[in-house]
């Protein structure tokens, strides 16, 4: 047993304990301001407040344009917040007293969607994975000790892979790299946004395999950004369902498909192709596409699309409520009180 | 009953990419018919040839891409082909809609515009009788407010639009046959679904022919009535969809069905097809799904797999298909 395949209580540097949440994301806002558009702004992640358990598998899903990516890239100060905290294993992220960006980055990173542009086109594969812990102060013999280490881990033989440029290498080969890139820093926590999207389905099943055993084998926390639902419900613990920069729905995996609350899950969910040509839909679930980010719906954000939208649902914003068994959705008719038709007849 | 005749007939296609330093070769060896009123679904992972396949038969292919065997699509000879004759086929019988509208569709026209010239190209009707032609269109494929759709620009419209107004373009000139490459993989899910059933619907209402091409089983289940499975330039299985699906009989079509994630027990690891696709320019000798094959035996490198027909409209290419087969046809005769 190498020292890494340990529980998260005997991590060192767990500091809150198995109760305190590895992540606590509260109240995050970005807007992106459009020049010469008189103060308008895409308003792509709304204020959003969840948090992310130590060990847990936490599925972000949601269309394009929903804030899913600004929200990844939030999470590691890629891009800065305009307002709301991050609190990392008790210590809050950028503020007095709490730890810095690059301490965050230390102990949290990235994997994206694009896994050609991610890495250095100029650059052998294994110098791109060791680029990390040198960085972060490791002699260059440990640094590259440590890359062809990785390598093997990710199922590369860095004697034939670490040589190579990202050009000679497939799309699932990419990918494997930048997931060793990101563990080679000994995370954790991995942001994985899209990471098997752009991969042939034959690689999507493989990328996700090492992905689950390698966060068994490193004790590691995953945020999983995707637009798939059948991988969401595959590899999540938990999901979280995003719509133009807020939160709809959030609960446990089984809860959410057995049992969604808000009518743009359960649109979601019915989306999916049915894999049975006896069973073919003859109506869509819902019609249109996604509004447009910048001017979003006023009220429900979701009320354009939806079936069951009232006056009420224009002039006032749901709030999320909870259902028990951490199971929270953002729709009127949820809340009793809210004054909307069907309010209760869903709980 | 007599017969049709096919809309599309293609016989030992083979493309190749002639390059100064090696060539690639896409497609090696394929063949299908597709009749009125049916699907095609072309199956395949990146690099399997499906594009290539599909674009063959309107010739949308570069000059460096050498193509031998017998293309016919609409009654015509697409291969022998030249000039105003293929001109007039492209976009008149035979029309394409693509994976990106943006690229697809002309930045710098109206959508009225775009759709307002194919009409008068082919059918050398007046503007006006164009613009009335292009409205209709954009009804047909249900967009919204279709009058004002006609004056904006394809930046104007959001993802699902665009595609409806490509799909409006190519049903233009009411083509008999309609390829599709991708055309919903760009698409959100609530998106994709919508444009699914539409295009099922004008199809049907039509009458028309359509191959479709995909990489996602599940898009494939939603709209095809036949399904040809394709691995390294070749079709490796083919049948009714339904068929296909519940009882896949290649042993690449069954991973393929066996790593897909929808419906897999969480807690197990998915059954992955080992190993990634042989590299196009250097084919194996034999079957090229044989190094990654669990079912792989010997000859099976030896030559390629001959075609197989264990129940009729099924074709598998498979040497370990014969066994298999009659081993099934035993067990229910």
């Amino acid at each position: 047993m190498s020292p890494l395949d340990m529980s998260p209580d005997l991590d060192p540097r767990d500091r809150g304990g198995e109760q305190q949440p590895l992540l606590i994301v509260r109240d995050l806002r970005r807007h992106f301001p459009i020049k010469g558009a008189g103060g308008r702004a895409v308003k792509a992640v709304d204020g959003v407040s969840f948090d992310v358990r130590k060990g847990e598998i936490l599925g972000v899903v949601g269309e394009s344009g929903c804030g899913k990516s600004t929200l990844a890239r939030l999470l590691l100060h890629l891009i800065r917040p305009d307002a709301g905290e991050l609190v990392f294993d008790g210590d809050q992220v950028d503020a007095p007293r709490g730890i810095t960006v690059a301490a965050l980055r230390r102990q949290a990173q990235m994997v994206f969607q694009d896994s050609y542009s991610s890495l250095n086109p100029r650059m052998p594969v294994r110098d791109s994975v060791a680029f990390g812990p040198f960085v972060q102060g490791e002699p260059k013999a440990k640094a590259r000790e440590i890359a062809r280490d990785m390598l093997a881990k990710v199922g590369l033989n860095p004697d034939q892979f670490g040589p190579r440029y990202p050009h000679e290498l497939s799309g699932g080969q990419k990918q494997r790299v930048n997931v060793a890139r990101a563990l080679a820093t000994n995370p954790r926590m991995v942001i994985l946004d899209e990471p098997v999207s752009a991969l042939d389905k034959s690689v999507e099943a493989q990328v996700l395999n090492l992905l689950r055993a390698l966060k068994r084998q490193f004790n590691l926390t995953y945020v999983f950004i995707s637009h798939d639902m059948n991988v969401v419900r595959y590899i999540s613990d938990r999901v979280l369902v995003m719509y133009l920069g807020k939160i709809v729905e959030l609960g446990p995996v089984d809860e959410i498909f057995s049992h969604p609350r808000h009518p743009y899950t359960r649109a979601l969910l019915a989306s999916r192709p049915s894999m049975d040509p006896a069973r073919r839909m003859e109506e869509p679930p819902v019609t249109g596409d996604p509004p447009n980010p910048i001017d979003p719906p006023s009220g429900c954000r979701f009320r354009t699309r939806c079936a069951y939208s009232e006056p009420l649902c224009a002039t006032s914003e749901p709030a999320l409520s909870a259902m028990g068994g951490g199971h929270i959705a953002a729709c009127h008719m949820l809340d009793p009180a809210s004054g909307h038709s069907a309010a209760g007849a869903m709980s | 009953m007599t017969t049709p005749e096919p809309l599309a007939e293609v016989r030992d296609l083979h493309v190749r990419f002639v390059g100064r330093e090696n060539t690639v070769h896409a497609v090696n060896g394929v063949s299908f018919t597709v009749n009125p009123g049916k699907v095609l679904c072309i199956l395949g992972e990146s690099g399997s040839g499906k594009s290539v396949t599909l674009r063959a038969l309107m010739r949308l292919l570069p000059v460096q891409a050498k193509i031998e065997g017998t293309v016919r699509a609409a009654g015509r000879d697409v291969l022998a082909l030249r000039g105003k004759a293929l001109r007039d086929l492209r976009g008149g019988e035979v029309s394409m809609i693509f994976q990106e509208p943006m690229t697809a569709l002309d930045p710098v026209y109206t959508i009225g515009q775009q759709i307002g010239e194919t009409v008068r190209r082919h059918t050398g009707c007046d503007r006006a009788k164009a613009w009335a032609r292009a409205l209709e269109l954009l009804e047909l494929v249900r967009i919204p407010s279709a009058e004002r759709r006609l004056d904006a620009y394809p930046h104007e419209l959001s993802g699902g639009l665009r595609q409806r107004a490509m799909i409006a373009m190519a049903l233009s000139c009411d083509p008999r046959l309609l390829l599709a490459d991708e055309p919903t993989t760009a698409l959100d899910a609530t998106v994709q679904i919508q444009v699914l059933i539409l295009l099922r619907k004008i199809q049907r209402e039509l009458g028309m022919g359509m191959i479709f091409v995909t990489h996602d089983l599940g898009v494939a289940a939603e709209i095809a009535d036949t399904v040809a499975v394709m691995y390294a330039g070749r079709i490796v299985e083919s049948g009714p969809v339904g068929r296909i699906l519940a009882a896949p009989l290649h042993p690449y079509t069954a991973g393929l069905l066996a790593s897909t994630v929808h419906g897999q027990p969480r807690d197990r690891d998915i059954d992955a097809i080992p190993g990634s696709p042989p590299d196009m320019r250097r084919l194996p000798r034999g079957c090229a799904f044989a190094p990654r094959c669990s079912r792989r035996r010997e000859g099976c490198l030896a030559t390629v797999p001959p075609e197989h027909y264990p129940e009729p409209g099924r074709m598998a290419a498979c040497i370990a298909i014969e066994k298999h087969a009659e081993d099934t046809l035993l067990v229910h005769g």
